[in-house]
């Protein structure tokens, strides 16, 4: 489990510009997940993230949010909508498309002191920025033997779902996250999108923040207040002791789902919504495999050498003699991302095979 | 001599510089420099090439690893452009940075180090020759992907425009002023796509960023006509982004800066970008492996003649020069000429010794300096920590 509050580096004084605010304190209690009945406050997860940003840009006047579209269109998904009214043209800022420029313009400001949030409007766009984003980002704290860090949040849709053929497609999470340097972020639904954002925001490294163009319109409760969700704790969202499932952003829903059917048959299981890549709970999926046996882990990428690989092997080599069943994923299909909807749809994990997971691992 | 080399520096666009060449406004800007200034830079071009030489050493003897890309016969960029900003405009370049480093002020001993990858360089051993970086001194790196510094110079001055635009202060909480930054390259980056993004949103976004083509006339063994077009006339692509674009000469320092210097005024002033032809030759191969096939040792002697170290060191040495006059006799006679050497050699061997001696760096520092936040549970193979404080710091 993270440790409530950091431990800084005892030199980020001379790293990072003194009119930054500090980390949020992350010994403070988060607002309750659910409302109670009648005093939901439901808002879509477009807002969410819109309001996490509106709140840290009225905070902290070094952030800035730069991409295509993202000003006077509104946003291509309209994530920012207002935000240049409320901020004006010199922090709301579009951009022509042209990854690989802003993706690195973003560099050069946060290593002079600039936070810049950076809209991908889709991660499959960030491809073309991949020296940047990959080459330039993670790396740059080290190869300057610790003189600059790089505290940009990269954030935009990522994963398939709408048709969009395969170029659009990306899951980058199993590419990037092979890549030492960046803290990955991926929520699943409106409560989180905002206090994980929030917390990108504030941190001190470069976050990766991926979202979901299918989730955007998911509405659920969020509360006004602010709020900052640590990185790398795990959300347990079901409790049961038969298996555990582990997934990340969008299919979470999709366990959600698959244990609901499959608590009709008497079969429960912990859904643990993961919500952070790198860092990963471990330790929260290590509790849970010593106490159901059985593991399958859901995820949205390609299988070969994906986040779900890196989930089974942590778990073979941390409590392999808990392990009643050999663990289990449920990935992508491993092609390219196909157009029609009903191939698109066998394609993506659902709730379907992330229920025969389930039963073959209980051998039901 | 490839038909290029000729063109560029020949015949070509160097002969007839048309109407972009950067024209100083009556009195030339070095005319308002004391003595010492030029002395200095005489005594950094020296430095640079002292540096160069001991590090050439030191790589034939194994004791530098990796790439090895010397600065030899371009000193006067680096020492000429610099000195035309303010020490706290921020610069960036690419891997062929020692030269850089050293006119910025970095230590030959934090830079010696660095290529013995010795826990006292000034990145602790964690960059080598390619990453050279020195937050003291504005330097942002040292970067080894061509092209892919020139959006970071791009950013660099956006921030800074940004501190007096939007902040009124500067992101440390003291007053803002007007910058400019300076991004190098190579002539070998002009054909990557990084570049034309970055020139792009320069002259869209009015950002006050210089970029500085330090064309040498080839990328590699690539004679630059045979890697990008327009090469007699590289303003041009500076003309397609609504940049200013100019062609200077970077074999005679004083001249270089009297041409430079009025266009990074212009730039601060009006706060917008500019885009440097800047003219100059490296004496060595490519890195230290490259047997130069590509030209010709004439070419390189041609070239050797337009020396800008002799060049200045006559300059000061000269009874004739209009500064002689004024003060009745050359700046430097050649007793003082020889020691400003013999304290450069000193200096550097120095700085040698040094890096011999130092440590290397710590296996823990392995896993130091990849977050500033380090989390538990961000790796699989170990914690990251926080490492020693950068010897600059
Ligand atoms: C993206 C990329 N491609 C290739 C290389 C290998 N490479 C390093 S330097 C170089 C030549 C660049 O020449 P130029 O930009 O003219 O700079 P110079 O070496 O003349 O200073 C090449 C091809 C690289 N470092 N980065
Ligand atoms: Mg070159």
């Amino acid at each position: 489990m993270a440790s409530a509050n950091a431990v800084l580096s005892p030199h980020v004084d001379a790293i990072l510009p003194r009119t930054r605010p500090p980390l949020p304190d992350f010994t403070a209690e988060l607002p309750p997940f659910e409302a109670a009945p009648g005093r939901e406050r439901l808002i879509q997860f477009r807002e969410a993230l819109r309001e996490a940003m509106s709140e840290e840009m009225r905070r902290d006047k070094r952030v800035f949010l730069l991409g295509e579209e993202v000003a006077q269109y509104n946003g291509a998904y309209k994530i920012s909508q207002g935000m240049l009214d409320e901020f004006g043209p010199k922090r709301i800022i579009d951009s022509p498309i042209s990854e690989n420029g802003f993706a690195g313009l973003a560099v050069g400001a946060a290593m002079y002191g600039l936070k810049p949030i950076i809209e991908f409007m889709s991660w499959s766009f960030s491809l073309v920025a991949a020296d940047q984003i990959l080459n330039n980002v993670p790396k740059m704290l080290y190869m300057s033997g610790g003189q600059w860090g790089c505290p940009v949040v990269f954030r935009g849709n990522d994963g398939a779902g709408g048709q969009l053929g395969s170029t659009h497609s990306w899951c980058v999470e199993g590419l990037y996250s092979n890549v030492p340097g960046v803290k990955i972020v991926i929520p699943s639904n409106p409560y989180d999108a905002k206090g994980l954002l929030k917390t990108a925001i504030r941190d001190y490294d470069p976050v990766f923040f991926l979202e979901s163009e299918r989730m955007l319109g998911d509405k659920a409760h969020v509360p006004e207040e602010e709020y900052y969700i640590p990185f790398g704790q795990a959300h347990l969202r079901r409790e049961g002791g038969d298996c555990t499932l582990v997934s990340f952003g969008r299919p979470v829903n999709f366990c959600l789902e698959a244990d609901a059917a499959l608590r009709k048959d008497g079969i429960e299981c912990d859904v643990l919504d993961m919500r952070t890549i790198r860092p990963l709970d471990i330790d929260s999926i290590i509790r849970s495999v010593r106490k159901t046996g059985r593991l399958v882990v859901v995820d949205q990428c390609w299988p070969f050498a994906s986040v779900a690989s890196e989930v089974i092997t942590q778990v073979v080599e941390r409590a392999f003699d808990w392990l009643d069943h050999q663990p289990l994923r449920v990935n992508t299909e491993d092609v390219p991302t196909p157009y029609a909807k009903n191939l698109e749809a066998e394609y993506l994990p659902n709730p379907a095979k992330i229920a025969a997971a389930v039963r073959r691992s209980l051998g039901r | 001599m490839t038909t290029m080399a000729k063109d560029m520096h020949g015949a070509g666009a160097m002969k007839d510089q048309g109407p972009g060449k950067a024209q100083p406004a009556g009195t030339p800007a070095s005319d308002l420099l004391p003595d010492q200034t030029l002395v200095k830079w005489l005594r950094d071009m020296l430095l640079i090439r002292e540096f160069e030489m001991r590090c050439a050493q030191s790589y034939q003897q194994a004791k530098i690893g990796g790439f090895c890309h010397l600065y030899t016969g371009q000193e006067a960029v680096a020492v000429g452009t610099i000195a035309s900003v303010e020490h706290d405009d921020p610069i960036v370049t690419a891997y062929r940075d020692h030269g850089h480093a050293l006119a910025r002020g970095m230590s030959p001993a934090a830079c010696m180090a660095e290529m013995y990858g010795k826990v006292t360089g000034c990145a602790k051993g964690k960059g080598g020759s390619m990453h050279m970086f020195d937050r003291p001194n504005w330097l942002f790196g040292g970067h080894g992907i061509v092209g892919a510094q020139t959006p970071l110079g791009t950013g660099l001055a956006f921030a800074a425009r940004y501190e007096w635009e939007v902040l009124g202060a500067s992101v440390d909480g003291g007053p803002a002023k007007k910058k400019v930054s300076l991004a190098y390259l190579g002539d070998g980056a002009l054909n990557q796509g990084a570049l034309h993004e970055a020139m792009n949103l320069a002259g869209l976004y009015s950002i006050p960023v210089i970029y500085i083509v330090e064309n040498n006339g080839y990328s590699m063994g690539t004679a630059i006509d045979r890697g990008t077009t327009m090469a007699h006339d590289l303003r041009k692509k500076a003309d397609a982004y609504g940049i200013r674009g100019e062609i200077i000469d970077g074999f005679d320092v004083v001249s270089l800066y009297d041409h430079f210097k009025p266009v990074v005024d212009w730039c601060r002033a009006e706060q917008r970008p500019a885009f440097i032809d800047l003219k100059t030759y490296r004496y060595l191969g490519h890195s230290m492996s490259d047997p130069q096939k590509y030209r010709t040792k004439d070419e390189v002697e041609a070239f050797k003649g337009k020396d800008s170290i002799d060049a200045l060191a006559s300059r000061l040495m000269s009874a004739d020069s209009p500064r002689a006059k004024k003060r009745g006799g050359p700046i430097l006679d050649e007793a003082a000429l020889q020691a400003l050497q013999a304290e450069v050699r000193e200096e550097v061997r120095r700085a040698v010794d040094e890096a011999e001696a130092a440590p290397t760096p710590d296996a823990a520092e392995l896993y130091t300096d990849v977050f500033l936040n380090p989390q538990p549970n961000l790796s699989p193979s170990g914690d990251y920590t926080h490492g020693s404080r950068n010897p600059l710091l």
